[in-house]
């Protein structure tokens, strides 16, 4: 499964994992949409924590959502964004449309790059 | 300056291969002992390259792509991504950030990623005859940490 939800009260959260290329983009979006019109979450996150790797069609399928999500007055949020991730999304100027959610504690995680970077 | 080694790959238009592109060209870069933020880089701007022949060159067929990467002595390293599809009208309009033909699901930003992830990005386009891109990055390694 490339996307898998998971609910907080009326935010709704969705894992996605993997490679967000165009080729991946198209069953992402089906599945996103799918659960959001049926939920009408009046938040919902997008978590990339999982995500190994992302293109601009990565940023399209966030701005997609979005106006679905403006059609009920939903917001959107974005968290665990890579640094490339976050550079790619920086270029859209996405910030504009949606919460950007970063780590709080974030030790764990340094403790974890420094490890990987011999 | 002549190229060390030269890799020709040539691929259907479906989005099943975009994966395998990007991962043929960062194993043949492999060779110049990148860091890892610099293989991610050059992914990232073959992937854009390459869903653009899939998504625009050949909207609605399947064509044929043409990829040429080159090493050269000085570290530079090369991909020529090429289609023989519809082509680009005015090509400095279309590498305007957000500037799209195709609405909706796409952001417009596949070039200025591409711009962003590497040193140079040189477009060449005839309409009715296709488009050539060519990404240079230079690749400084793992040499010096
Ligand atoms: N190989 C190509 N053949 C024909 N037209 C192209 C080609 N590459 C790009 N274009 C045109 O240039 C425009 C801009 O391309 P760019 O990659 O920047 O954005 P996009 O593909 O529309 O959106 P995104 O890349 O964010 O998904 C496209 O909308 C398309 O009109
Ligand atoms: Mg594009």
């Amino acid at each position: 499964m490339p996307v898998t939800f998971r609910k907080q009260r009326r935010k709704l959260v969705a894992q996605i994992r993997g490679e967000v290329d165009h080729h991946a983009a198209e069953p992402l979006r089906r599945e996103i949409d799918n659960r959001i019109r049926a939920d009408k979450p009046s938040v919902l996150r997008l978590d990339f924590r999982n995500v190994t790797f992302m293109d601009s069609s990565g940023v399209g399928l966030v701005m997609g959502r979005y106006r679905l999500l403006r059609t009920w007055g939903g917001k959107l949020e974005l968290s665990g964004m890579s640094r490339t991730v976050e550079r790619i999304m920086q270029l859209s100027g996405i910030e504009k449309i949606a919460a950007v959610i970063t780590e709080k504690g974030s030790s764990h995680e340094t403790r974890t790059n420094h490890e990987a970077g011999n | 300056m002549k190229p060390v080694q030269t890799m020709k790959l040539e691929i259907e238009s479906r989005s099943v291969n975009e994966a395998f592109a990007r991962a043929a060209v960062s194993a043949f870069a492999s060779q110049l002992d990148p860091t890892v933020e610099e293989l991610s880089d050059l992914r990232t701007a073959v992937s854009e390259a390459v869903t653009n022949c899939i998504v625009h060159a050949y909207r609605n067929s399947v064509g044929r792509i043409f990829i040429t990467a080159s090493v050269y002595p000085d570290g530079m390293f090369s991909v020529k991504i090429r289609d023989k599809g519809c082509g680009i009208e005015d090509v400095e309009k279309a590498m305007e950030p957000l500037f799209t033909t195709l609405g909706d699901e796409r952001a417009g930003l596949g070039f200025a990623v591409m711009e962003s992830f590497s040193d140079r990005v040189r477009v060449r386009s005839v309409v009715g005859k296709g488009t050539a891109v060519t990404l240079y990055k230079r690749i400084r390694g793992r040499a010096d940490g």
